[in-house]
C-alpha cells in the first residue's frame, strides 16, 4: 500500500533534530540559537504525525498533539525574542556566550 | 521499497529539507540562514501532506514559514542585521559536540531502523480537517482552552519584556 516506510520518516526527524541540537550548542548569535531549538521542535511533530498514520493504532491525536506543540513554539519564539530584544536594549550584545550576568 | 510516485517525492522532500538544514550550519549571514529555512519549513510542510495531515502542512506554512520567519527577521533587523555568526568556540568543543551529536543519532538509529507496525488501514485522509476540528472541540476542548491563556499570557509576557521601560532609562542616562 505504502512505499515509503515509518522508519524513513523517522530517520529525517532524527537528522533534522541532529542538526537543531548541534547549531543550538555551536552557534554564538541568539536568533541562531532560537532557530535551531524551533527546527527541533519541527523534527518531534514529524515524528508525532508519522506515528499517527504509521503507528500501531492510527489516531487523529498524533495530529491534534502535534498542533499543541506548535502552538506552544510559536508562543516560545515570541517570548524569547522579547528577551533577546531586552537584553540588546542592555547589554548591546546578541552574542550567546557574553549573556552570563546571571553567574556571578 | 519501490520507486512509486510517493517515494519520489519523500526522497526529493527529504532532500531539500537536509540541505536547507545543513545550510543552516554552514552560512554566516544571518539573514541567508533565514532563507535557508524556510526552505526547511515548506518541504516539511510537504511531508505533512505525504503523511496525509493536510490541516498540519496549511498551519506549518502559515506559522513558521509565514509567522516565525518574519519574527526572526524582526529579532535580526532590531539587533545586529549586518552581524555573522561566527564560532569563536575552540575547535576541539566543536568536534566533542560533533561526535557527542553523532554518537546520540547512531544510538537512536540502531532504535529506529528497522521499525516496522504492519499497515493498519486508516481514515485519517478523507476530510483530514473535519476529524481534527470534532476531535479538538469534543475530546481536547480543555487544552485547546488552556491553549488561549498561554498564548495570552505569552503576548502580555512579550510586550512587557520588550517594552521600552522609560523611568529606568532616564535614570540610568
Amino acid at each position: 500500500m505504502s512505499s515509503v516506510p515509518i522508519s524513513a520518516y523517522l530517520a529525517l526527524a532524527l537528522i533534522l533534530f541532529c542538526i537543531g541540537l548541534y547549531g543550538a550548542l555551536t552557534k554564538r548569535n541568539t536568533v541562531i540559537v532560537l532557530i535551531s531549538i524551533e527546527l527541533m521542535l519541527n523534527a518531534v511533530n514529524i515524528n508525532l504525525v508519522a506515528f499517527s498514520k504509521y503507528g500501531a493504532v492510527p489516531a487523529i491525536t498524533g495530529q491534534i498533539f502535534a498542533l499543541f506543540a506548535m502552538t506552544v513554539a510559536a508562543a516560545e519564539a515570541s517570548v524569547g525574542l522579547a528577551i533577546l530584544i531586552a537584553l540588546y536594549r542592555n547589554r548591546k550584545t546578541v552574542n550567546i556566550d557574553e549573556m552570563n550576568s546571571m553567574k556571578n | 521499497m519501490t520507486l512509486s510516485g510517493e517515494f519520489l517525492a519523500f526522497l526529493s522532500l527529504a532532500v531539500v529539507s537536509v540541505m536547507g538544514g545543513v545550510l543552516l550550519l554552514n552560512l554566516t549571514k544571518v539573514v541567508h540562514v533565514i532563507v535557508a529555512l524556510v526552505f526547511t519549513f515548506i518541504s516539511i510542510a510537504g511531508i505533512f501532506v505525504l503523511l496525509s495531515a493536510e490541516f498540519l502542512a496549511v498551519a506549518q506554512i502559515l506559522l513558521y514559514s509565514g509567522a516565525i520567519t518574519i519574527i526572526m527577521l524582526f529579532g535580526i533587523m532590531l539587533t545586529r542585521h549586518d552581524d555573522t555568526s561566527e564560532t569563536k568556540a575552540g575547535g576541539l568543543r566543536k568536534v566533542l559536540l560533533f561526535l557527542g551529536v553523532l554518537g546520540f543519532a547512531f544510538s537512536v538509529y540502531i532504535g529506529i531502523y528497522n521499525l516496522d507496525f504492519g499497515q493498519v488501514p486508516n481514515t485519517l485522509h478523507e476530510n483530514n480537517t473535519e476529524q481534527i476540528g470534532m476531535a479538538l472541540f469534543s475530546k481536547y476542548i480543555i487544552p485547546f482552552e488552556l491553549t488561549s491563556v498561554l498564548l495570552l499570557a505569552a503576548l502580555i509576557g512579550a510586550i512587557i519584556l520588550a517594552k521600552k521601560d522609560d523611568e529606568k532609562g532616564a535614570e540610568k542616562e
